[in-house]
C-alpha cells in the first residue's frame, strides 16, 4: 500500500471510525466523505491517460510514417509491430510490461527507478501507438495522389511533400479518430488497478472495504462511473461535432 | 545555349504497363519558343507522354532529353529537371491549405532555396499576370475552377521553367472559365514560352500551335503545322477523329 493511499485512508477513517455510527450514516455521508479520495484517484487515471496518449501519439506518428515508407525494410517491420499491438488485449500487454520492464535501470552511475504506474503508462501507450499509426496512415492515404504528383512536379522531395503539404492537410482528419482513441484509452485506465497501480478503482475499492458496508458498493462505484462518464462524454460529443464539421468542409 | 537545338527531344520512346504498350516509338522535337499540341482520342497515351517528360512516369526504352538532361538517366537529378519543366494538371491540384500567394511561393523557396522577398515580388507579379490580383490571400477552395487553374499556371511559372506542360488543363472547366485559361496560355506562348499541350480544344490548337501531333493507340499517326493537320489530314484515322470532334 502506498503512503498516499495509507494517508488517505487514515484521514478519512478518523472521521468515521466507529462502525456503530457508520451503520446509521446513510448513503450520502460516506459518499461525501470519500468523494475527494475517489476524485483524487480518478485524476490519477486522467494523468495516466494523458501520459500514455502523449507517449503513444509520438511513437505512433513515427510508426505510421513507417507504414507508408517506400522502403520495404521499414514498411514491413512497421506493419508487423502495428498489427501485433493493435490485436493484443490491453490487459495482457499491461501485465507484460509490468513483468518485463525492470523496476529500475541504470544510466551511467545513477539509478532511475521505474514505479509500477510508469510501466503501466508504457503498457497502455503500446496499443495507443499502434492505433495512432493506423490513424496517421489512413489520413495520409486519404489525401489524393494528385497532391503528391503536383508537389513532385514542382520538385518537392518526398519528405517535404509529406511535411509541408500532406500532413498539414490531414491533421483535421486525424483529430476525431484520435480523440475517440483517447476516450477509449481513458475508459481503459482502470485496468491498471489490476496490475497494482493505485488509481480511482483501487481507492474506491479500498473506501468500500474500510466502510465495511455492502450497500455502499453501488453508490461508490456509481460515483466513479459518473466521473468517467462526465469526463469522456463531452469528448465523444465534441468528436462527433468535429467529424460533422470536417465532413461538411471536405 | 544553342537556340537551334531542340529544347525537348524525344527518340523512340516506349512505355509499357506490364504487357500493355501505352506509347510506342514516339519521336519528336520541340524547339525553344515553340508550341506543340498533342491531340487524339482519350486513352491514346497523351497524358502519359507528358508525365514521361518530367519523370513522373518511368518508361522502358528510348530517350527524352530536356535542355540536354537525359530523363532516363538512372542518376537523373529530378530536382534539376523539374525546375526546368513546369506542369499544369487537369484538376489544378493546388494545395488547399495554402493561400494563392503561398501556393505560388512555396516551391521556389523550399525547392530552389530562393530569397523569400524576391520570390514574393515575382509571385505577386505572376498572380497579376494571370489576372488574379486581389486574390493573393484567398484559399483555393474559394476560387472558381478557371481561377484555380490560373493560380496553378502562376505556381508553375514561379519556378521559371524553360518548358511548360499542360495536361488537358481546360477539360474540367465550363466554357466561360475555359476561355480565361486559354487566354492566359496564349499570352504565355506569345511571350515565347515553350509549351507542350495535351488538349481537346481544336480551335485553340489551330490558333496557337506551331506543330500539331495526332496520336492514337500510343503512336503518333501524323504531325505537321495546324493548317495541314486540320485542313488537309493525310491519314484516314486523323480524318475520322477530326470529323468526330469538329
Amino acid at each position: 500500500m502506498s503512503p498516499f493511499l495509507r494517508l488517505a485512508l487514515a484521514v478519512v477513517a478518523t472521521g468515521a471510525a466507529m462502525p456503530a455510527y457508520a451503520a446509521s450514516d446513510g448513503l450520502v455521508a460516506p459518499l461525501v466523505r470519500w468523494a475527494p479520495v475517489i476524485l483524487g484517484g480518478f485524476l490519477f487515471n486522467v494523468l495516466v491517460s494523458i501520459l500514455a496518449m502523449t507517449l503513444g501519439t509520438v511513437a505512433g506518428a513515427a510508426l505510421g510514417l513507417g507504414l507508408i515508407s517506400e522502403t520495404r525494410a521499414i514498411r514491413v517491420p512497421s506493419r508487423i509491430v502495428t498489427e501485433f499491438f493493435r490485436n493484443a488485449p490491453w490487459l495482457v500487454l499491461l501485465f507484460y510490461c509490468i513483468l518485463l520492464i525492470p523496476f529500475e535501470f541504470r544510466v551511467g552511475g545513477t539509478i532511475i527507478p521505474l514505479p509500477g504506474w510508469v510501466k503501466a503508462v508504457i503498457g497502455l501507450a503500446l496499443p495507443v501507438m499502434a492505433n495512432v499509426a493506423e490513424i496517421v496512415r489512413g489520413a495520409v492515404q486519404s489525401i489524393p495522389g494528385a497532391q503528391w504528383e503536383s508537389a513532385e512536379s514542382l520538385g518537392f522531395s518526398r519528405f517535404q511533400t509529406l511535411w509541408m503539404i500532406v500532413l498539414p492537410q490531414c491533421l483535421k482528419r486525424m483529430l476525431p479518430p484520435w480523440m475517440n482513441l483517447y476516450a477509449i484509452l481513458t475508459m481503459a485506465t482502470p485496468l491498471i488497478s489490476i496490475v497494482g497501480v493505485e488509481d480511482g478503482m483501487t481507492l474506491t475499492r479500498a473506501a468500500i472495504a474500510s466502510e465495511g458496508r455492502t450497500d455502499l458498493l453501488m453508490p461508490m462505484y456509481g460515483f466513479l462511473l459518473a466521473l468517467f462518464f462526465f469526463y469522456c462524454y463531452p469528448i465523444a460529443r465534441w468528436t462527433v461535432r468535429l467529424e460533422r464539421r470536417f465532413a461538411l468542409s471536405a | 545555349m544553342n537556340h537551334d537545338l531542340p529544347l525537348v527531344s524525344i527518340r523512340h520512346l516506349e512505355k509499357r504497363y506490364g504487357a500493355l504498350t501505352v506509347l510506342h516509338d514516339i519521336s519528336f522535337d520541340v524547339r525553344r519558343g515553340e508550341v506543340a499540341c498533342i491531340i487524339g482520342p482519350s486513352g491514346s497515351g497523351k497524358s502519359t507522354l507528358l508525365r514521361c517528360i518530367n519523370a513522373l512516369a518511368p518508361f522502358q526504352a528510348g530517350s527524352i532529353k530536356v535542355a540536354g538532361i537525359e530523363v532516363r538517366d538512372p542518376a537523373l537529378d529530378k530536382r534539376g529537371l523539374r525546375r526546368r519543366v513546369g506542369m499544369v494538371f487537369q484538376q489544378y491540384n493546388l494545395f488547399p491549405h495554402k493561400t494563392v500567394l503561398q501556393n505560388v511561393m512555396m516551391a521556389p523557396i523550399h525547392v530552389l532555396g530562393q530569397n523569400r522577398h524576391d520570390v514574393e515580388e515575382r509571385a505577386r507579379r505572376l498572380i497579376a499576370k494571370v489576372r488574379l490580383q486581389g486574390k493573393e490571400d484567398t484559399f483555393p477552395g474559394e476560387l472558381s475552377g478557371g481561377q484555380q487553374q490560373r493560380v496553378a499556371i502562376a505556381r508553375s511559372l514561379c519556378m521559371a521553367p524553360e518548358v511548360m506542360l499542360f495536361d488537358e488543363v481546360t477539360a474540367a472547366l465550363d466554357p466561360e472559365t475555359k476561355k480565361e485559361v486559354l487566354v492566359t496560355i496564349r499570352e504565355l506562348a506569345e511571350d515565347g514560352m515553350t509549351c507542350i499541350l495535351v488538349t481537346h480544344e481544336m480551335g485553340f490548337a489551330r490558333e496557337v500551335a506551331n506543330q500539331v501531333y495526332f496520336t492514337d493507340k500510343g503512336v503518333i499517326v501524323e504531325h505537321g503545322p495546324p493548317k495541314e493537320i486540320f485542313n488537309n489530314p493525310q491519314q484516314s484515322r486523323t480524318r475520322e477523329f477530326l470529323d468526330q470532334v469538329l
